[in-house]
């Protein structure tokens, strides 16, 4: 399979987002626009232009009507996916490092950055499925994280809990109706900080990836650790494949050590392990950065990464992909 | 110079019928009588000594004289032996010298000294006997000294009796900070057998039997061993640098390239003598000093081939091993680059003879590697070998000299010669000379091997076709006769990208005699970045390899008595060449043959850089066991075996039945095998069972808690729809072909 390079940005990569059909993938990078991609032939749909300064993270809604967007010049957008029209601007004292839409899009989360006597907050806001309509200003709930600051958060299944990752290496589960605090685990390594965040298909778990090396997979509704996956190198991204039990992590040396290495020991490989035997079960090089961020589609046909050389890579599965499988997977398979 | 007290004293020591009354020294006594008031620290007591009556006091105390004054200073008048009652001495004597340490000096070498057959001279310092000998300090009553209950050692031999029956080595990683023994499990997971943080400060080494793992730290040495890895020894040598052990793990070296200061308050081990000294050779058994040297200045430009030979030269790094031992463990060479040869005598450490060999010269030596029992002598001998440059007019010289009767029993004289390194074969038999010589311009330089036969009559010495590139590295097979050397057209400097090398492969003609026939060239591999020979401990296969190199890291397993067919062009050679395997293990910085030459690993230290450091295991054939990869990785090494206790018979017994042997284990292998296969899948089993039930689970609780709050089952299917509504289901399916035309290039051409 011949990845499909998508060299629309100019700086380094910071996520990429799979709409919920896969056919569209938006993509978040330093350089200060989002762009829309066709994911099954890498032509550019469209810019949205409006932040000014780097985008460190998007969001889709399931109806792909809508994008969020988190920026570095303090804002957090939302806009419209047809007409790139910039449909509401939310302003905060820091920047917003994380955005994330409930499994209904009718509310959206965003995680700002600690700075300047600013503790780190978790914002919610209103979210009118209508690109007409006017959006709310109020935010409905704030969670403000003055143990260690939160760096990713995600809503879980039924918009029951908001999971939050945090930079001493722990994970929090808030109510997402009030805002409190139900556990907080260390599930890392202390201060390694949790650098992603993504869910499974119906955020029943989710898998958080972190500079420790190691990707786990979690339950939202008791934080409790299923899985571990570990890695030689520190991990930015983690993402759960649907359809078949891989879950994709992606990192590599520190961006700023990267000069100081080859290629050959940076590590800027995909890697594939598998979710429930937590093997590895095969790598995809090409990038020749760290990999910021991955993200699967949500159908199971490839994925995409995009690293810190500002490119991303969008990689179809084989067939050896699908018909991949374990012994034990195969037995219980003829069983059923 | 003016008459002085001391002076006057001294002159008259020799007068029998001196009456110390005479002279009046009260002036001088009063002097002294004051410094007495400030310290007794340079008083010693001297007990022990005989009887005497107030005529024959004078004799014996110019008698003791002469001993104190060995030591230290001190005078006659500065002796005071006090008498009883009954006009006797009390057999003992207060001794002045002129400082503490003198008396320091005094309690330590003449305590324990005979004075005469009956009578052994006890000195102690007068503060000691103060401190320890004052009234109620001694008990009265006497208690027996207490013996602790004998308690057997460990076996400190455990490890040969691998507890899972299967004869594996064991070897440390050294990774961080911990240092870990394991059981080399080939593809699995090294079994642990101890894993201990901050064993050792600097680095790790095995004994050369493997008895006792040796940890370096700032206070000196310390030696473990036995199943529970408990301290064997220690060896208080402050600030150690490098250890090396003799052949028998009797002695042990030690360097520091500070040199020992003893505190005042003294030291554990070492003793003032020591003090200002680099290298202390120890008694393992004992765990006390046996002597201790000082380094030696390193001869400078002004060396003795210096004049000759103008190339300038970088400064010698001191060479390591210093001390070289004898395959016995008997004597014990330091070199004196350039002049002589200084052989101590274990286990007293005396220099042989009293004197150091004088080899104008010498440049480098080594003793043979075993004790070799040469043709036609009978009487013990220990061999070592040495070279000499060119001095002037002489030529240059490798020589063979027999201890203790230090003679030379083989030379020979080389021309143009301007560096010689010494190769000993692992059994004695042979000795490799590898001279490399310059024409006499000194523009081209050439390589000759020379080959002594060391056991045969005479030491035959046999002379292999000159080199026209500079050999960078040489191996004899270890209990053969063929060897391997890497040759290179460049010489080898700091340039960026090593120089393309040759490898080259010599072995012995068929012969029909017992010794083995010429050595004739088997074959050349060319073009390769080879510079390292790594050979089984047992001979017959090599490991030719690329270490400490950017660019590229191969390896090279090679077995010289392949069972294959034979070229033609080989058959009256007594090696079958066959290239088994390659591999390439990146960044590799070193590589380990296990004891038993089955395993070979190789490693990638933090030491030497930082890339993917880590270790491979592979089997003598070349494929690769393992691999795995860790940060921080320092060291591998095996542990070493003593040499068997089988004799050869039953050696050979095991040899000619090892099919049977090996029916046996490869059962036990397989079974293993399949056992653990078994393990892995029922484990998956169990993985996919346990995830499948909990997903059954949550996505039951998920779709009753969607049904208690009144949610659709699928909330995205709801969404889409009203999303869509405008598609009717029926409509067909279109495919929408784009057609997208893009000019590449245009040119025009005129044609003429």
């Amino acid at each position: 399979m011949r990845p499909v390079l998508l060299a629309g940005h100019e700086r380094a990569l910071t996520q990429i987002r799979y709409n919920l059909d896969g056919d569209l993938i938006f993509s978040t990078a330093k350089d200060q626009h989002i762009c829309a991609w066709y994911a099954h032939n890498g032509e550019r749909l469209g810019t949205y232009h409006g932040h000014v300064g780097a985008i460190w993270t998007v969001d889709v809604d399931p109806t792909s009507t809508m994008i969020a967007s988190g920026s570095a010049d303090n804002t957090m957008r939302l806009w419209d996916v047809k007409t790139g029209k910039n449909l509401k601007t939310w302003e905060f004292p820091t920047a917003v490092k994380r955005v994330e839409f409930n499994e209904d899009g009718t509310k959206l989360l965003g995680v700002t950055e600690k700075r300047m006597g600013y503790l780190s907050n978790i914002v919610v806001v209103d979210i009118n499925p209508d690109v007409n309509a006017e959006q709310s200003d109020e935010k409905i709930l704030t969670i403000v994280c003055d143990e260690s600051k939160a760096t990713v958060a995600g809503w879980s299944y039924l918009s029951k809990f908001i999971i939050a990752g945090h930079e001493d290496g722990s994970v929090s589960q808030y109510d997402a109706k009030n805002g409190d605090l139900l556990y907080n685990v260390s599930v890392h390594e202390l201060n390694t900080p949790v650098t992603d965040l993504q869910w499974s298909n119906d955020r029943t778990y989710f898998i958080t990836a972190s500079k420790d090396k190691t990707a786990k997979l979690i339950t939202a509704k008791d934080l409790e650790v299923l899985k571990t996956y570990v890695s030689d190198t520190p991990l930015n991204s983690a993402a759960i494949t649907p359809k078949k039990d891989f879950v994709i992590l992606g990192g590599g040396q520190a961006a700023m050590d990267v000069t100081t290495t080859s290629a050959r020991q940076g590590k800027f490989e995909a890697r594939f392990y598998h979710k429930i035997f937590e093997d590895e079960i095969g790598r995809v090089r090409g990038h020749f950065g760290p990999l910021n961020t991955v993200a699967a589609d949500p159908t199971g046909k490839g994925y995409a990464s995009g690293g810190e050389d500002g490119y991303v890579r969008v990689h179809m599965f084989d067939k050896g992909y699908f018909d991949f499988m374990y012994e034990v997977e195969r037995d219980r398979q003829n069983r059923l | 110079m003016a008459p002085s007290f001391d002076h006057l004293r001294e002159a008259d020591l020799d007068d029998d019928d001196y009456d110390e009354e005479e002279i009046d020294i009260s002036d001088l006594r009063e002097k002294y009588e004051v410094q007495l008031e400030q310290g007794y620290d340079a008083f010693v007591v001297i007990d022990g000594l005989p009887e005497v009556n107030e005529e024959q006091k004078p004799k014996l105390v110019k008698f003791l004289l002469k001993k104190l004054n060995q030591v230290g200073k001190t005078r006659e008048d500065l002796i005071f032996m006090p008498m009883g009652e009954d006009g006797k001495s009390l057999r003992f004597a207060f001794v002045e010298y002129s400082s503490p340490a003198e008396a320091a000096n005094a309690v330590r070498q003449l305590d324990q000294v005979p004075l005469d057959k009956k009578h052994t001279l006890r000195v102690n310092k007068l503060t000691d006997i103060d401190r320890y000998g004052r009234e109620g300090r001694v008990n009265e009553e006497y208690s027996p000294p207490h013996i602790d209950e004998f308690q057997p050692n460990e076996h400190l031999r455990w490890w040969l009796k691998d507890p899972s029956g299967r004869g594996r080595d064991q070897f440390i990683m050294y990774r961080g900070d911990s240092v870990g023994v394991f059981w080399n499990n080939e593809k699995e997971q090294p079994e642990i057998v101890v894993d201990r943080m901050h064993w050792t400060e600097s680095f790790v080494q095995w004994s050369p039997l493997g008895t006792y793992l040796t940890s370096v730290h700032a206070q000196g040495v310390q030696l473990w061993g036995g199943p529970s890895w408990s301290r064997q020894r220690r060896f208080a040598h402050p600030f150690v640098n490098l250890i090396s052990f003799s052949p028998n793990e009797k002695y042990l070296v030690t360097w520091s390239a500070r040199p020992i200061a003893i505190p005042e308050e003294g030291h554990p081990a070492l003793t003032i003598d020591d003090d200002g000294k680099n290298y202390v050779v120890w008694d393992i058994e004992t765990s006390k000093p046996l002597r201790s040297f000082a380094s030696l200045d390193t001869p400078g430009a002004a060396g003795a081939g210096a004049g000759a030979d103008a190339t300038p030269q970088k400064p010698r790094k001191s060479p390591w091993p210093a001390f070289k031992w004898s395959a016995d463990d008997k004597y014990v060479a330091r070199l004196n680059q350039g002049s002589s040869l200084s052989i101590y005598e274990l286990p007293r450490m005396n220099l042989l003879d009293k004197t150091s060999i004088k080899i104008d010269g010498v440049m480098d030596f080594d003793w043979a590697p075993v004790t070799v029992q040469r043709d036609g002598v009978k009487s013990y001998e220990q061999l070592f070998c040495f070279w000499t440059p060119e001095i002037g007019s002489n030529p240059a010289r490798v020589g063979l000299m027999t201890i203790p009767s230090k003679e030379v029993v083989r030379t020979l004289n080389l021309f143009n010669v301007s560096d010689v390194k010494l190769h000993w074969q692992s059994e004695g038999a042979f000795l490799c000379a590898k001279v490399d010589r310059h024409s006499k311009s000194k523009k081209s330089m050439a390589t000759t091997l020379e080959i002594f036969r060391v056991k045969e009559k005479g030491v035959p010495v046999e002379v292999l076709d000159t080199i026209k590139d500079t050999v960078i590295n040489f191996a004899w097979e270890p209990k053969g006769d063929r060897f391997v050397i890497i040759t290179t057209t460049e010489p080898v400097g700091p340039t960026a990208v090593a120089p393309k090398t040759s490898v080259a492969f010599y072995c012995p003609e068929k012969s029909k005699g017992p010794a083995p026939g010429n050595w004739k060239h088997l074959r050349t591999l060319d073009k390769r970045n080879s510079n390292s020979i790594y050979w089984s401990p047992r001979g017959r296969f090599v490991v030719i390899a690329t270490v400490h190199n950017q660019q590229s890291s191969d390896l090279d397993f090679f077995d010289l008595d392949f069972e294959g067919e034979k070229p033609e062009s080989d058959k009256d050679l007594t090696a079958n060449l066959q290239l088994m395997n390659t591999g390439d293990h990146y960044g590799v910085t070193d590589v380990e043959w296990d004891p038993s030459g089955r395993f070979v690993a190789t490693y990638s230290s933090a030491w030497k850089h930082a890339m993917e450091n880590g270790y491979h295991i592979y089997d003598f054939k070349g494929e690769a066991l393992r691999e795995e990869p860790m940060e921080k990785f320092k060291q591998f090494l095996w542990r070493p075996r003593p040499p068997t206790l089988l004799t050869k018979e039953e050696q050979k017994q095991i040899r000619k039945n090892l099919r049977e042997y090996s029916k046996v284990f490869e059962l036990e292998d397989a079974e293993r095998g399949a056992s653990a296969d078994r393990e892995v899948v029922e484990a998956r089993r169990r993985q996919l069972d346990e995830w499948c039930a909990w997903r059954a689970a949550i996505e039951e609780e998920l779709l009753e808690e969607r049904a208690f709050l009144g949610l659709p089952e699928d909330p995205l299917a709801v969404l889409l729809a009203t999303k869509t509504p405008e598609v009717p289901d029926d409509a067909e399916e279109q495919i929408i072909e784009e057609i997208v035309e893009e000019v590449i290039e245009e040119s025009e051409e005129i044609v003429p």
